[in-house]
């Protein structure tokens, strides 16, 4: 046949994959679905990158000795996997993929509100990437990724100036980002789509989207005055002359606390959609997990004290910072309840985005909770900066956010693509993924609490088994993360055709052709009933 | 309202109406309420400094006020005045553009740039005065913190406070640069007879960003310049 030869996108009806051609069609496109797609290249690579840090960390930790590199550069591979990881990774990861690709499908709207400023925002980002890069290239930064003054202002010999205008130039791009989804959410939506009717998905990044909006400038300009600091060997934070490098760290927690959030709530948007998809259901209290994304952005803004528990904080500041965190747990805890009860009774099937759902909330839990250990004061002086906490963040942020990541790419692939991945590897790398995650992780609690300080690249003999337990985990998590590249990849040109709605899910953007034309909706779509009506399918079949 | 469907009906059709919005009314919202949320990044933005300049004043209170008296409230003064008047000019054009004065706008918006020239010139000047005076701590050789106003006990928390000082006004005089940018292209499209009393959103945004970098200067003046002089004037 002659089509064998042809691009099978071609054969296919006019979507906004097939829509133009050539490289200036994308590098140029403002199509909001093309930059999540670009967005989604670029963090893959980022991931990767990041992934490779995190490989070597745990091959010199496979020993006690420091024998694969010496102190100075293990330190510069720990701060290097954290800046790549939070700041081009975890900050961007699915609210400017699936964010980018489904906020405007999802409330019918044919574009976010600035398209030209959304394709702006990814070349921030890339320029941002590039000082990064070379950072790394040039000789790496040894700070960590907080960039502790004096530190980071007068002592270190690295090349800290450049990965911090790479960390503030990525800001304008996550700033712009959050701007154009708080106008898109208020202006854009399609007639019926009222506030009540929203996806979870858009109310969550809509949550997101404020901190982005008001909590990244303030690192912008805390980041800066550390490079203007290190440019001219003078500056606000120097103790010299009287400055307080403890307000470096207020000012970058102020940010960077609730940075964290940035990074789960839109993770837990994601499960949202997907518990509900996969029982079949409509979701167990709307408007309770709505408010609690509204709740966790703005309680998320006054806890960032307990990363400073130890510094010498007044004793009234950390006990307000601690109550506090103990007040933040609750919306997450809320949400938590909420999927465990759509779920009860509902008909689940276990596709692979479930099982990474489930994955979600086991280990979001479990991150979760190791959270309020850290948010007590007693305990949390104990383990400060051991492994419990490199444990408890990692819980939260590759078993709930990369595990979300995950779930949504398998959901939306046939969306994004018009193909279906093979599920049968799919349901294996998701249980691979869960497995050597918690391989890699759970000793990393009991090193922490044994006594095992974080950012040493050598520790005491006793803990060598504990150790190698984690090494191994993370290479299984490693081999986890690389199957769907290359069946992803795969499904890409030899996937099963999706159709519009294979998972027979609620929700604008299933109404849609798979992949979606460029302006994502023919007519303008009108909304006439509430987000999640699988109960109501399920009673006309039954009655 | 008929006068407003007719009004309407013309917007819907104008060149101006973006591909994705449904009509001129959604898209001038937009706009506005896109700006609104980048001036609130921007409030976030300086206020890092200013949240960081009270925590020190509050350390350091009689540091500041010494340090202050070496700042030139005429310089800062005659700066604000100019500001003042650049946001008048500015709101002039804004309603130019509603009422389709092309000149008035062309004028306005001409106006606005030479008061925002003004104002970098005069923090020139200003600058250049702290650099003969030796009151530039960010460059070794340009510090000294000597004679009879200069109690030797605040050397070094003198050199935070034009550390601020440097930062802030640095930080803000940028924010003016791109103002003066965006006046440009602006005065450029007016020139092409862009704006129209159906299509006058980039005047009424630029407008609002305009207001805002005047705005931060009228809380960088007395932070800044005036501190020091309280005791004198009770």
């Amino acid at each position: 046949m002659s089509t064998v030869l042809q691009d099978p996108q071609t054969t296919e009806t006019p979507n906004y994959l097939n829509a133009e051609y050539g490289w200036k069609s994308w590098l140029f496109t403002t199509d909001h679905k093309r930059i999540a797609v670009l967005y989604l290249i670029s963090i893959s690579v980022m991931f990767a990158l990041g992934g490779v840090f995190a490989g070597l960390i745990r091959m010199e930790l496979l020993t006690p000795q420091g024998d694969l590199v010496n102190s100075d550069t293990y330190n510069k591979i720990f701060t290097m996997h954290g800046v790549v990881m939070i700041f081009f990774f975890l900050i961007p990861s699915i609210p400017a993929t699936f964010g980018n690709f489904l906020v405007p499908m999802m409330i019918g709207a044919k574009d976010l509100a600035f398209p030209r400023i959304n394709l702006l925002s990814w070349y921030i980002y890339i320029l941002g990437a590039l000082f990064a890069l070379a950072a790394i290239v040039l000789g790496g930064v040894d700070t960590g990724w907080t960039f502790y003054t004096p530190f980071s202002t007068t002592y270190s010999n690295t090349f800290v100036i450049t990965a911090a205008v790479g960390v503030f130039i990525s800001g304008f791009s996550s700033i712009l980002t959050g701007l154009n989804f708080i106008v898109t959410v208020h202006k854009m939506r399609a007639p019926g789509m009222t506030w009540g009717r929203l996806p979870l998905f858009v109310w969550a990044n809509y949550a997101t989207a404020l901190i982005q909006v008001l909590g990244t400038p303030v690192v912008a300009i805390t980041l800066a005055l550390v490079g203007l600091e290190r440019a001219f060997h003078i500056g606000i934070f120097d103790p010299a002359i009287g400055g307080d490098p403890i307000l470096f760290q207020h000012m970058f927690w102020f940010y960077s606390h609730p940075a964290v959030y940035i990074m789960i709530l839109p993770g837990m948007g994601v499960i949202s959609e997907l518990v509900t998809c996969f029982s079949r259901k409509g979701i167990f209290g709307y408007s309770f997990i709505a408010g609690s994304s509204l709740g966790i952005a703005i309680i998320g803004f006054l806890v960032w004290g307990h990363h400073m528990f130890v510094t010498g904080m007044s004793m009234y500041a950390g006990l307000y910072f601690s109550l506090l965190t103990m007040l933040v747990a609750v919306p997450s805890a809320i949400k938590v309840f909420n999927w465990t009860a759509t779920m009860f009774r509902g008909s689940i099937s276990y596709e692979t985005p479930m099982l990474y759902a489930f994955g979600f909330i086991g280990l979001f839990t479990i991150g979760g909770l190791t959270g309020l250990f850290l948010g007590t004061l007693g305990v949390d002086v104990h383990v400060t900066d051991t492994y419990f906490v490199v444990a408890h963040f990692h819980y939260v942020m590759v078993g709930g956010m990369v595990v979300a990541y995950m779930g949504a790419l398998h959901f939306w692939w046939p969306k994004i693509t018009g193909r279906m991945y093979p599920e049968g590897w799919g349901k294996f790398s998701a249980l691979l993924v869960f497995v050597g995650f918690n391989v890699t992780f759970f000793p990393q609690f009991i090193l922490g609490y044994l006594g095992q300080p974080r950012r040493y690249h050598a520790y005491a003999p006793e803990f060598q088994v504990l150790n190698v337990m984690s090494t191994a985990g993370a290479s299984i998590l490693g081999v986890a993360f690389l199957i769907p590249l290359i069946y992803l990849l795969w499904s890409l040109r030899y996937g099963k055709p999706a159709g519009n709605n294979p998972w027979g899910a609620k929700g604008l953007e299933w109404t849609t052709q798979s992949p979606p034309t460029t302006f994502n909706f023919d007519v303008t779509p009108v909304v006439t009933e509430e987000a999640y009506a699988y109960a109501k399918h399920e009673e006309t079949h039954v009655g | 309202m008929a006068d407003t469907h007719v009004v309407d009906a013309e917007h819907a059709h104008s060149p101006h109406l973006r591909h994705h919005f449904d009509d001129m009314h959604q898209q001038f919202d937009s706009d506005t309420f896109g700006m609104w949320v980048f001036l609130l990044t921007e409030i976030m933005f300086f206020g890092g400094m200013f949240g960081a300049y009270t925590v020190y004043r509050s350390m350091y209170p009689e540091a500041f006020a010494a340090t202050s008296n070496f700042m030139n409230p005429a310089f800062g003064a005659a700066n604000t005045a100019v500001l003042i008047v650049s946001s008048l000019t500015m709101a002039l054009a804004v309603r130019a553009s509603h009422l389709g004065q092309q000149k008035l706008l062309q004028w306005m918006l001409v106006f606005t740039m030479i008061f925002g020239l003004a104002f970098l010139v005069i923090k020139g000047f200003e600058y250049h005065e702290h650099w003969v005076d030796m009151k530039v701590p960010l460059f070794p050789g340009h510090w000294s913190w000597t004679g009879p106003e200069a109690p030797p006990q605040f050397a070094h928390e003198a050199q935070i406070l034009f550390c601020f000082y440097f930062f802030m006004t640095g930080f803000h005089a940028l924010h003016m640069l791109v103002g003066l940018g965006i006046m440009t292209t602006l005065l450029v499209m007016a020139r092409k007879g862009t704006f129209t009393p159906a299509y006058y959103a980039p005047v009424e945004v630029s407008g609002l960003y305009w207001h805002f970098v005047d705005i931060v200067w009228i809380f960088l003046f007395p932070l800044l310049y005036l501190i020091g002089h309280t005791k004198k004037l009770i």
